[in-house]
């Protein structure tokens, strides 16, 4: 594997039950960037970030991790290498604390020992969530939902952050807000890969994206060359 | 006769935290697994069986034999999940129940060829003891049934709370993909969590078998007050499984000392009757 790919996903195909989601889907996540994975809903991002995740396993082709084959690996062994995801509707444990979600965050073997120093790094990215460290997670608003989870996330040491569908749902401050943020996450190193609904959002945050389409990559590239490509200015733009 | 009075309410609580510790193992794998354990109070008369096997073949006391019995019981739990539950689990909602009542059946069928229909109880020389408050006296086996379940539940809350095994558990009862997603194993968290409500059933069925006798049919009996606790107190909280079994054993006591010993489980259904029309959660249900 090249020393700049840290994620290789080749030519997957993944079927749910006996419907194939994602046709020879191939995707290079390249390390510390920001890379975003667009299409409309039945695209099959979550699909995809789910199968990376180990939720779902390939039935053909195959994902590498930093020289680990990940296809057939149990989730709780990809967190454990280094492969976390925030997922969709955000996956809070809604009936503990604020401080109990993000310390469950700790669990692996490999974050546990860091757990004191990671909240101290959480807490200072998100203030927020260090006001309502007590407070139930299920009564937070929509927003501070979202930066528990990410903040969760960040608690067992990724080197790899997927995020399924951010902004449901958010104002558009709050989405600025949380993306200014994950900037500061990514210049700590880590790798990002979000899945988003506003192209237009996805493109501007974004160092390269890939184009989903009915389970198949359609479009890949910088965000400069995605800009300029007719589909994409057709389709998404509307021009 | 008004002094009397505090003889049924001192059995009926002491009496309450014995049935909360039956309920227990019921209301933590609803909890945690979404699943109504027919099999529940077969599984806690195991206990009273196999403590009564221990000490009639091997002189072991009872308290001592948890021992032996907390461990066998356990695996049995593990098994039972990992190995029955998961794979009902994935044919059907429905198909959980079956083996769970399956399982009763086996159970039951199992104890009586091994040590036949005859009424068994635990004895030894403190179960039939009694001490005395004040001028009153008690059975030491009803005060050591409500110390006993008093530690387990503060255990367990503990377990719950601090552990970070517990806190995964209770993170998988809530939200199962975002469990998985943290590094949390639910393949194995759920047959660890059907082993420590079978602690739990170990504990509940040894004490029980010291405070009253047992029969092979006598884990329906069980079952169905475990059902009344967890319905009067709510399914998947400790505190309510607590309270519940102190409302149902002090609703038992005191309307047999009222109207008469005949009556008491009337009322205890019909107080559990009452909970379901007016708050079907339970008083402390989620």
């Amino acid at each position: 594997m090249s020393q700049d790919i840290i994620l290789k996903i080749d030519r997957i195909d993944v079927f749910h039950g006996t419907f194939q989601a994602l046709w020879e889907v191939s995707v290079e996540v390249r390390r510390g960037e920001m890379l975003a994975l667009i299409g409309a809903n039945t695209a099959g991002k979550s699909t995809l970030l789910d199968t990376i995740s180990g939720l779902l396993h390939p039935a053909s082709g195959s994902i590498q991790f930093e020289n680990h084959d990940i296809s057939s690996a149990d989730p709780y062994r990809i967190v454990e290498l280094g492969i976390t995801q925030v997922p969709e509707g955000r996956g809070i444990f809604p009936e503990m604390t604020v401080l109990a979600n993000l310390e469950i965050g700790s669990y692996t073997k490999r974050a546990r020992a860091n757990c004191a120093k990671n909240l101290k790094k959480v807490y200072k990215l998100f203030p927020r969530l260090e006001e309502r460290k007590k407070q139930i997670a299920k009564t937070l608003s929509g927003g501070e939902q979202q930066m528990l989870v990410i903040g969760r996330g960040l608690m067992s040491e990724p080197r790899i952050m997927l995020i399924d569908e951010m902004s449901l749902g958010l104002a558009p401050i709050i989405i600025n807000e949380i993306f200014r943020t994950l900037k500061t996450v990514r210049e700590s190193g880590i790798t990002i890969m979000f899945v988003e609904q506003n192209v237009r959002k996805s493109i501007q945050e974004s160092d390269r994206a890939y184009i989903l389409e009915n389970g198949r990559v359609v479009l890949c590239g910088t965000s400069a060359e995605l800009c300029e490509e007719d589909k994409v200015k057709k389709a998404y733009f509307g021009i | 006769m008004h002094g009397d009075i505090l003889t049924p309410l001192v059995m009926g609580i002491l009496l309450g935290g014995l049935y909360a510790l039956i309920a227990l193992g019921l209301s933590m794998i609803f909890g945690v697994m979404r699943l109504i354990n027919l099999a529940h109070g077969d599984l806690v008369v195991l206990g009273s069986y196999l403590s009564y096997a221990l000490l009639s073949y091997f002189g072991l006391d009872p308290i001592l034999g948890l021992i032996i019995t907390i461990p066998v019981l356990f695996g049995l739990g593990f098994f039972i999940q990992q190995f029955l539950l998961k794979r009902a689990f994935a044919i059907s909602a429905e198909a959980p129940l079956i083996i769970a009542f399956g399982i009763a059946l086996i159970i039951q069928n199992g104890v009586q060829i091994g040590f036949s229909p005859l009424l068994r109880g635990i004895t030894t020389s403190y179960s039939m003891a009694s001490f005395n408050l004040g001028s009153l006296q008690f059975p030491v086996s009803y005060l050591l049934d409500f110390i006993v379940a008093l530690i387990v539940m503060l255990a367990f809350r503990e377990f719950f709370t601090r552990t970070y095994m517990g806190r995964a558990i209770t993170a998988a009862s809530q939200n199962k993909k975002a469990a998985q997603l943290m590094g949390i194993n639910t393949k194995m968290i759920y047959g660890f969590a059907f082993g420590l409500a079978m602690i739990s059933a170990a504990i509940a069925g040894t004490f029980m078998g010291m405070t009253f006798p047992f029969t092979p049919v006598s884990g329906t009996q069980f079952l169905i007050i475990a059902f009344g606790v967890v319905i009067i107190g709510g399914l998947g909280s400790l505190l309510g499984t607590f309270l519940g079994g102190l409302i149902l054993g002090l609703v038992q006591t005191l309307t047999a000392y009222y109207f008469g010993s005949a009556t008491q489980m009337l009322f205890v259904y019909l107080a559990v009757l009452i909970v379901l029309a007016i708050r079907p959660q339970g008083l402390f249900g989620r």
